[in-house]
């Protein structure tokens, strides 16, 4: 064989590969993407009777499902400004000024990266019911922000690895405060790592199952109604709903990947 | 001076460690010295729990169902994050080394699927492979089977949702370490004479390593706790750790027993993130 | 002396997938024992022609031989030429002994027929005793070292490298230029060497092939390198000239008159050109004279505007009425008018005459249509 044949059939096999392995990947989301389209009207809803966008119809009279993903939404957008503003506080106060302690933070914001999530979860269930703080949308909202903490901050430091401490120094000698420094030098400089940050907590927040189980109380998210359904088949109308949060999401972070992307050039 | 300097420090870093501090402090110190505390309590006859020392709760996890399903469940978590090395490996190897402009949209194509909720691509699975499932069918149509064959509720089904819920957090830190591989390394290698199987052992290999241990690291653990996976795939037959965890703080109302097997995973988790320092590892890349 | 030719180039082509074409119709043959240099500005195609050497890169089309034998279908790890990489490429993971003796590894030769040759090896290039210690522990100049031991521990028949000294401050380059030669000389290796550098270039090597935009413009020793270019090119890529462009007047026997479009020059040249040719004259600033009576053969005026000391030498800059500015360079201290007008001129044997790129492509036209 010559060696332009050989390395062609070396680049064949590798897209092969890849193919299969996103083929592996995608065929859960066919699967819903699918089943969302069908027709059929009995449980446990998954066998094939035909083409029918009745589906994405009825998702808008199920009003418990509907109210779970407006408590998604509610949850993730508040855990992910909460988690934003203590997470970038925190990323810059540590990365400018020395104290002691500093690394038992830095350790304590490895745990929820690493721990198994059923552990924070029933930690908090724990500090929860303890302390008598009723389960709900209060608790989730609570859970969430402590789980994304750790995520911004991380994002903020890979940013300012590269971060010139002197154009802050700049800014004082220009004869702005502390404070107007923050807002207009720090702040815009460290912009798209902070987003960075929120955009994946809020993804993070969003998709929790193991968590939000076990702090929930009443409210239903999303993911947990999913889980309800589960026993008994999930229905085609949340398949609609899910494919649908998939094409938002994607829309999302289409949108704001490019002007991270473009503002970084 | 120096303490004028010292005092117009002190109240912005206050400002600015204070909430994380207090945030930390509240929601995971506390909660996990909970947690250890109440591994040591007992229960009344009406799940209460009580507040009185006593090691009982160690003691019923020595119970052999217990560890036979620790067992298990580190023999699928082993599982697990070998094959999602052996999968990522060559793929991570693939995408790092295209084109930069098709590399952002290859990676891309990875994590989208993760913007799906996990438990429903998890059904998704169980309705692709059920006994009833579109696999099943299509076989059966084609008369490449006579009878369904049982693909669910068994280990390996666990394995193979547990593979799919952890392949990006394998791939991330693969594909990172590759694409720090300079691409002259490889050249050189060749030029001395070794060929592609030599170059892969002696230099790609030992520089990416870092990559797979944190791999590792990010697919081991977790995969002890995902409860979801094994309930809605392994049906039952094929618990892990999590499952025994769950049940505590859920059905089985036990809590203090539930908190004693958390402390198992948390001493597991502990163990790993020590040894992987030890190894060299590096904490910052297991973030994100 | 009969020299025998090891690498040979034969219309060789590389054009990239997106359609660059970096190596036009390259012939090149380099010998055996020689010190060659690929000079030239950066994206000019010389290190793709290493690279195609080494077997980084195939070719698009054209043959590379080395001894006599194709190389198109050797594997990099088949060839019997070793690289030094510019940023040295060493095994981070592996000690200084390890990388050298990679290649013999790879041979599968004995253990202690490795110890023995790597510790040559590092005699050779004075790194005793550094065996134990990792790449990140070294100095530049001394990674640059173990580069070079690493290629050389094969014997490979030619050593290709591709701007060795480029990361090196100055002082370690000269340094290690006089090295480089030094063991080439010694293990009498031919070396095909790629730099931008032109003073490394010139000091260095037996011969130069100098190189812009994917096309060969000339190879020959350094001395007619500057003293006899061929092309525009190579005459105001090395050193620093005076271009003036210009039209063949008339022509006795080797001495050639040429108008300028402020004046007219002579200058002579060994080949041939023919009346109205479109010509190139270049003519290096220490040849340049100038003085306030006009010379047989030359009418240029122009109007001295400038005069520096630096340190030795004196450099002038005269202004033509045109606009084109001639430096000149002179050794301080001779007596010279410092303004008003001057008339330039120059020892005949000292201006090269080149022939315009605009009549070369006319030529080829005539060629192609008139045969």
């Amino acid at each position: 064989m010559t060696r332009k044949n050989k390395k062609r059939l070396q680049k064949g096999f590798s897209i092969v590969y890849c193919c299969l392995i996103y083929l592996f990947l995608f065929l859960p989301i066919t699967v819903i993407v699918t089943n969302s389209f069908n027709a059929t009207t009995s449980k446990p809803y998954m066998t094939w009777k035909g083409f029918s966008t009745d589906w994405y119809g009825k998702l808008f009279d199920n009003t418990a499902l509907l109210e779970s993903f407006g408590n998604t939404m509610f949850i993730a957008i508040v855990s992910t400004l909460l988690a934003t503003a203590i997470g970038t506080l925190a990323a810059v106060g540590m990365y400018k000024y020395k104290f002691k302690g500093k690394s038992v933070i830095d350790a304590l914001l490895y745990i929820p990266v690493v721990i198994p999530e059923i552990v924070l979860g029933i930690s908090l269930l724990t500090l929860f019911s303890n302390t008598n703080i009723p389960r709900g949308t209060l608790t989730l909202v609570l859970a969430h922000t402590t789980f994304s903490i750790p995520f911004v901050v991380f994002n903020i430091r890979a940013r300012l690895s590269g971060y010139d401490k002197s154009i802050e120094e700049a800014s004082m000698d220009l004869g702005a405060g502390r404070v107007k420094t923050f807002f207009n030098i720090t702040l815009p400089v460290l912009a798209p790592g902070i987003f960075g940050g929120a955009v994946l907590a809020f993804t993070l927040s969003i998709d929790d199952v193991i968590i939000s189980y076990f702090t929930n109380g009443q409210t239903k998210t999303f993911p947990l109604k999913v889980m309800e359904s589960i026993k008994s088949g999930v229905s085609p109308d949340i398949n609609a709903l899910s494919a649908l949060i998939l094409i938002g999401t994607i829309i999302f972070v289409v949108i704001t990947q490019s002007g991270v992307l473009s503002r970084n050039k | 001076m120096t303490k004028q300097k010292f005092k117009s420090n002190t109240l912005p870093s206050l400002v600015m460690i204070g909430p994380v501090v207090l945030w930390l402090a509240f929601f995971i110190v506390i909660p996990l010295l909970y947690v250890a505390v109440m591994s040591f309590c007992g229960i009344d006859e009406q799940y209460n729990i009580v507040f009185r020392f006593t090691a009982d709760n160690y003691k019923r996890l020595f119970n052999a169902n217990y560890v036979q399903i620790y067992a298990q469940s580190l023999t699928i978590a082993a599982l697990t994050t070998i094959i999602c090395i052996v999968l990522a490996y060559p793929f991570s190897f693939f995408i790092a080394r295209t084109l930069s402009k098709k590399k952002a949209i290859l990676y891309m194509l990875v994590i989208i699927p993760f913007w799906t909720n996990s438990l429903i691509r998890i059904y998704g699975w169980r309705t692709f492979l059920g006994t009833n499932g579109w696999l099943n069918n299509r076989l059966l149509d084609f008369g490449l089977i006579s009878s369904p064959i049982d693909f669910l509720f068994k280990p390996s089904a666990t394995v193979l949702g547990m593979v799919y819920s952890l392949f990006p957090y394998m791939v991330l830190p693969l594909y990172t370490a590759i694409e720090k591989l300079d691409k002259s390394l490889l050249e050189a290698s060749a030029d001395l004479g070794a060929k592609g199987v030599s170059t892969f052992f002696r230099i790609i290999l030992p520089l990416t390593a870092s990559g797979i241990f944190s791999g590792s690291i990010m697919v081991f653990i977790p995969s002890l706790g995902y409860f979801f996976v094994s309930d809605i795939l392994g049906g039952g037959n094929s618990d892990i750790i999590g499952n025994l965890i769950e049940r505590q703080f859920q059905s089985g109302n036990n809590w203090p027993l539930g908190a004693a097997l958390s402390m198992v995973l948390i001493i597991i988790t502990l163990l790993l993130v020590k040894l992987y320092q030890k190894c060299g590892g590096d904490m910052e890349s297991l973030g994100v | 002396m009969d020299k025998k030719v090891i690498v040979s180039l034969k219309n060789v082509n590389k054009i990239y997938d997106g359609g660059n074409h970096v190596v036009k119709n390259l012939d090149l043959d380099v010998y055996e024992g020689e010190f060659l240099t690929l000079l030239g500005s950066s994206g000019c195609g010389k290190t793709t022609t290493l690279r195609m050497i080494a077997g980084f890169e195939e070719v698009t089309s054209g043959t590379i031989t080395v001894e006599g034998e194709s190389i198109a279908e050797k594997e990099p790890y088949e060839r019997n030429v070793n690289t030094v990489f510019q940023s040295y490429a060493l095994f981070p993971h592996m000690t200084i002994y390890d990388n050298i003796a990679y290649g013999l590894k790879m041979k599968k030769t004995d253990k202690k027929e490795i110890a023995k040759r790597v510790s040559e090896m590092l005699d050779l290039v004075q790194l005793g005793g550094f065996e134990n210690r990792y790449p990140s522990q070294l100095s530049g100049g001394q990674k640059q070292r173990v580069a070079i031991a690493r290629a050389l521990i094969n014997q490979p028949r030619v050593l290709l490298l591709d701007e060795p000294l480029g990361a090196l401050d100055l002082k370690l380059r000269k340094q290690m230029q006089l090295e480089l030669k030094r063991l080439q000389r010694k293990l009498n290796i031919t070396f095909i060497y790629v730099t931008h550098d032109q003073e490394e270039a010139l000091s260095m090597s037996d011969r130069v092939a100098i190189m812009n935009n994917g096309i060969l413009e000339q190879v020959d020793i350094p001395e007619k390198i500057y003293e006899e270019p061929q092309t525009q090119f190579v005459a105001t890529f090395i050193g620093e000239t005076n271009i003036f462009e210009g039209c063949v007047n008339s022509i006795k026997g080797k001495d050639i008159d040429i108008m300028l479009e402020t004046g007219y020059v002579t200058a002579r040249s060994e080949n041939t050109f023919n009346q109205n040719d479109m010509v190139v004259i270049s003519i290096r600033p220490e040849r340049i004279k100038y003085s306030e009576q006009p010379k047989t053969g030359f009418a240029l005026k122009g109007i001295i505007k400038e005069q520096v000391y630096v340190g030795s030498v004196l450099k002038t800059i005269i202004v033509l009425p045109n606009g084109h500015e001639i430096k000149i360079e002179r050794l301080a201290g001779q007596k010279i008018p410092v303004s008003g007008d001057v008339y330039v001129y120059w020892d005949i044997d000292d201006a090269k005459l080149i022939q315009s790129e605009s009549n070369r492509i006319f030529n080829a036209l005539n060629n192609i249509m008139f045969t």
